[in-house]
């Protein structure tokens, strides 16, 4: 299948899942936002996230499994550039209320002003910084 | 139980649409990022596939007086759009361009069992506590000097939690 076709696949099956998520608990498929509320617990709110987590990790392990070439190898080789990617993902997610899932697919689908703003500004620092690693320093 | 159940579904969904979209590779992320190189178009293709299914199921599901195990819709008539959202964003997207992950492809492919993977999800994990640390400690700074008082680390406060 064409990569495009596939790609769009994908996309339909996200928000097939976003959509089960909001039809059946109510909630979000915001997974930093999933992911953020595990660390400060409240209760009656753990269980759900858990199984969210735990079916993206199953998920993984599926992929692995059936289709390994889809999890591609970390393109960066440096530990310090990954921890410090992870930092600002982790730290920017929770400032910013939301990630490519809770703003880029559940909030634009929504025609939230908040997400359309926050995904416009995180693909633009997202190109801005491959165009500086790639094009300035010449590395990643 | 069964909002467990479907919740993990959700989450095994997701991942599989993550997986054959592209997004757990990193070579891909990267290469739709790089739109002065060699651009990859294809995770357009996702996001329209994602937003416009969601778009349009959603439609169908909030005309339901509520969800099927839960008692209400969420609330999300915030709309301001502050330093906070955008600086945020801004943080995250800087993360994402370093490394080509972002939150759910980076859980997704921790079943690669790669060193640098776990490294990414254990600093996205700290990245999270840190923001909580900090947002703590600046509720806590505000109220002390509201109240006259010094400043106190791990009082709880009310309003802090999302």
């Amino acid at each position: 299948m064409h990569p495009f076709l596939l790609s769009l696949l994908g996309g339909v099956l996200i928000g097939v899942s976003a959509s089960l998520l909001l039809l059946f608990n109510g909630r979000i498929a915001g997974i930093s936002g999933i992911t953020g509320g595990l660390l400060t617990p409240a209760s009656g709110d753990v269980g759900w996230r858990v199984a969210f987590i735990g079916g993206l990790v199953l998920g993984g392990a599926l992929l692995m499994a059936f289709l390994p070439r889809a999890i591609g190898a970390p393109a960066v080789s440096s530990a310090g550039v990954v921890a410090l990617a992870g930092l600002l993902v982790g730290f920017g997610s929770r400032l910013g209320s939301g990630c490519t899932s809770g703003h880029g697919v559940c909030g634009v689908a929504r025609g939230g002003k908040r997400s359309i703003v926050a995904t416009t500004v995180f693909v633009a620092t997202g190109m801005g910084t491959v165009f500086v690693m790639r094009h300035l320093m010449g590395g990643a | 139980m069964k909002a467990m159940l479907l919740a993990g579904l959700a989450g095994l969904l997701f991942a599989v649409g993550l997986g054959i979209g592209g997004m757990t590779d990193p070579a891909r992320v990267l290469g739709f990022l790089d739109v002065t190189g060699d651009w990859d178009p294809s995770l357009l293709f996702l996001m329209a596939g994602a937003v416009g299914t969601h778009a349009v199921l959603r439609r169908l599901i909030v005309h339901r007086p509520r969800p099927v195990f839960a008692p209400a819709f969420p609330n999300l008539s915030q709309t301001r759009v502050d330093r906070r959202l955008v600086g945020g964003a801004a943080l995250f997207g800087i993360g994402w361009g370093l490394a080509g992950y972002c939150p759910g492809p980076a859980l997704v492919s921790l079943a690669k069992g790669a060193p640098l993977l776990v490294l990414f999800v254990a600093a996205m994990l700290a990245g999270m506590a840190l923001f909580r640390g900090w947002e703590a400690a600046r509720t806590s700074m505000r109220r002390g000097t509201a109240d006259g008082e010094q400043p106190t680390g791990g009082r709880p406060h009310a309003g802090t939690t999302p």
